[in-house]
């Protein structure tokens, strides 16, 4: 096992979590960071923050466009700002101001969205956002970090705080798998390969890199080995890696818990297309909203379970001659 | 204290000098909006000149004031306002609109030039403005946040929002001149979406809120002073104009919103405003 990986894969976390303890450690760090919210502090976490620090804690109400362009403002005046709703309101209907206040001038604030994905379950599919990846990476200047569990949410955190310029971060309301172990060091812009292998790749980001892992041990006992990459940062994505795993196996399947398009597959494919051609497998929503339902079966009805993605793999390794 | 005869003709004058800077920029450029900045040009005058510690030697100052242009199509009057404070160069007002030019065809933030914030989307400004003013607060500095506005961005959404929470923060560093004009892209204000009593408004929204004749400048002046006065709520000056003010064949004429002046509307306009 890679010595980065959580030996006790059975405990699970929240990144919202994670994300709410970071801050309020944070915010005792650094003076300057401030925290929004759109009536949700609860549910992001950022309670946490606003219990510890009321002073540097505003609460815009259901207004979050609103509370993206006051972001930027206080961003203007040297505060290191975090703006946080669910991933539906953060990138869905802020996303204007974001591009305007935030993005165009380019302004520290780092954009802290929860409750990404299907795995937001019985809320169903107005609050399951699937295509906040694409609306968030075509944005100029904007880093785009989707942390794989609570360890990397943390630190995701930390680095989006010390970095300049706008950061959006993805994370989750459900508790999924710590996959990550204690020694793991998130880096803005790279990569990590959890297992090794020579097959195939798999590339995944979010709660899919618990699933990638799973998926690889079951190929793994029909004599396939795949190697698996977490890809915490997908933009900058890192082409470096994706390249050598592209070479060394010839094959390379992305798997995230959003549209098919836009997203983490979208980049991949863009740098391989360009760098290094190799047979691709996009593992993702094929062109549809999401339903109510429990999170898990939600994953594998919607085709992002490890089952389904070693599928695609045997798929995909069918192709790849 | 009410402005001096003296003061008073002084910053008429700025204000003519902008309205003819905004003339020969959109002219040169072949393209912009004269209309809106022509309107605007006596209380972008008194608040720049008279108001706004904003100047080429505290431009780094992080206490210094801040300005945001909501209406940001209207940067015409704004450079020259910078200009006439000699923190934009002026043979760079020349540049306006062209390819390489900080001076873009709507706002984009250059500290170097006491430009504050990107804008040019409606209904952004204010939100942005709002985000100063609370990091002034929350920092216990002196500085004061002015935007600007229009009754067509009154329209907009999100300019509702940042009413909302200005007032709920208690920000009284925060004052918005909004350019009533009547005249929207499409035609007349009232016909298009009429935002009617924008006093009123503000006002239900916990501000307070002022009718000014937007073209006389002692009466700016002294609506600007009563919002430094305010120390529990943020300040709205609804600034009665006339769209193209000071250049007879563009006043209160949509068409004006976003046309350049050709060649021998310039020598009218410029002719008419003294040049």
């Amino acid at each position: 096992m890679s010595p980065v990986l959580n030996p006790t894969a059975a405990k699970r976390a929240a990144t919202r979590d994670a994300y709410g303890e970071a801050l309020a450690e944070l915010g005792k760090q650094n003076p300057d960071v401030v925290v929004l919210d759109a009536d949700l502090s609860g549910s992001t976490r950022t309670k946490v923050f606003a219990d510890a620090f009321p002073e540097r804690f505003f609460n815009l109400g259901v207004a979050e466009s609103n509370m993206m362009g006051t972001a930027a403002g206080l961003a203007s005046m040297g505060k290191v700002v975090f703006a946080s709703s669910f991933a539906m309101f953060a990138a869905g209907k802020a996303w204007e101001p974001v591009r305007q206040s935030i993005c165009v001038p380019h302004l520290d604030v780092k954009i802290c969205a929860t409750h990404a994905g299907l795995t937001v379950g019985e809320d169903g599919k107005s609050h399951q956002m699937l295509e906040d990846l694409a609306l968030m990476r075509v944005l100029p200047g904007m880093t785009v970090l989707v942390p794989a569990d609570a360890v990397e949410a943390r630190q995701a955190v930390f680095a989006a705080a010390a970095c300049r310029g706008p950061v959006y971060v993805r994370l989750s309301r459900a508790k999924t798998p710590i996959v990550l172990g204690d020694d793991y060091r998130f880096r803005i812009g790279k990569g990590t390969v959890l297992r090794p292998g020579n097959d195939v790749a798999l590339v995944a980001c979010g709660v899919e890199v618990g699933a990638a892992l799973e998926a690889a041990d079951l190929l793994a006992s029909e004599g396939v080995e795949a190697r698996v990459i977490n890809m915490g940062t997908i933009k900058p994505i890192d082409g470096e890696l994706l390249v050598a795993a592209a070479r060394e196996c010839g094959a390379v399947l992305t798997a995230e818990e959003h549209q098919a398009v836009g997203g983490l597959g979208s980049a991949v494919a863009e740098h391989l297309a360009q760098h290094c051609p190799v047979p691709l497998e996009l593992v993702g929503v094929q062109d549809t909203f999401g339903e109510s339902g429990d999170a898990d079966e939600l994953l594998a009805k919607y085709g992002l379970d490890a089952a389904s993605i070693a599928e695609r793999a045997r798929r995909l390794l069918r192709r790849k001659n | 204290m009410a402005l001096t005869p003296e003061r008073k003709l002084a910053l008429e004058e700025i204000a003519r000098r902008i309205r003819v800077d905004v003339i020969e920029m959109v002219h040169a450029a072949a393209c912009g909006h004269p209309g809106g900045p022509l309107g605007m040009a006596d209380f972008m005058a008194v608040l720049w000149m008279e108001h706004l510690n904003i100047s080429k030697e505290n431009l780094h100052d992080p206490q210094r004031d801040r300005f945001v242009l909501g209406n940001g199509h209207t940067c015409a009057g704004l450079y020259s306002a910078l200009a006439h404070k000699g923190i934009v160069p002026r043979e760079m007002l020349h540049t306006f609109r062209k390819l390489g030019s900080p001076l873009q065809g709507h706002p984009h933030r250059n500290a170097d030039l006491g430009i504050d914030m990107s804008t040019g989307s409606l209904g952004t400004g204010l939100s942005t403005a709002q985000g100063m003013a609370l990091a002034a607060k929350a920092n216990g500095w002196p500085t004061r946040v002015y935007a600007t506005s229009s009754d067509g961005e009154s329209e907009e959404g999100q300019i509702w929002e940042a009413a909302t929470s200005a007032a709920h923060f208690g920000l009284s560093n925060l004052t918005v001149l909004v350019d009533f004009n009547n005249i929207q892209i499409d035609g007349e204000m009232r016909k298009v979406m009429n935002v009617r009593d924008l006093r009123q408004k503000y006002e239900a929204f916990g501000w307070h809120a002022v009718d000014v004749d937007g073209h006389d400048v002692t009466a700016i002046d002294a609506a600007l002073c009563a919002a430094k006065a305010e120390t529990e709520r943020p300040s709205a000056l609804i600034c009665h104009t006339t769209i193209g003010k000071g250049v007879s064949f563009m006043e209160g004429k949509a068409a004006w919103h976003g046309t350049a002046p050709n060649d021998e509307q310039a020598r009218e306009a410029l002719a008419e405003l003294g040049v």
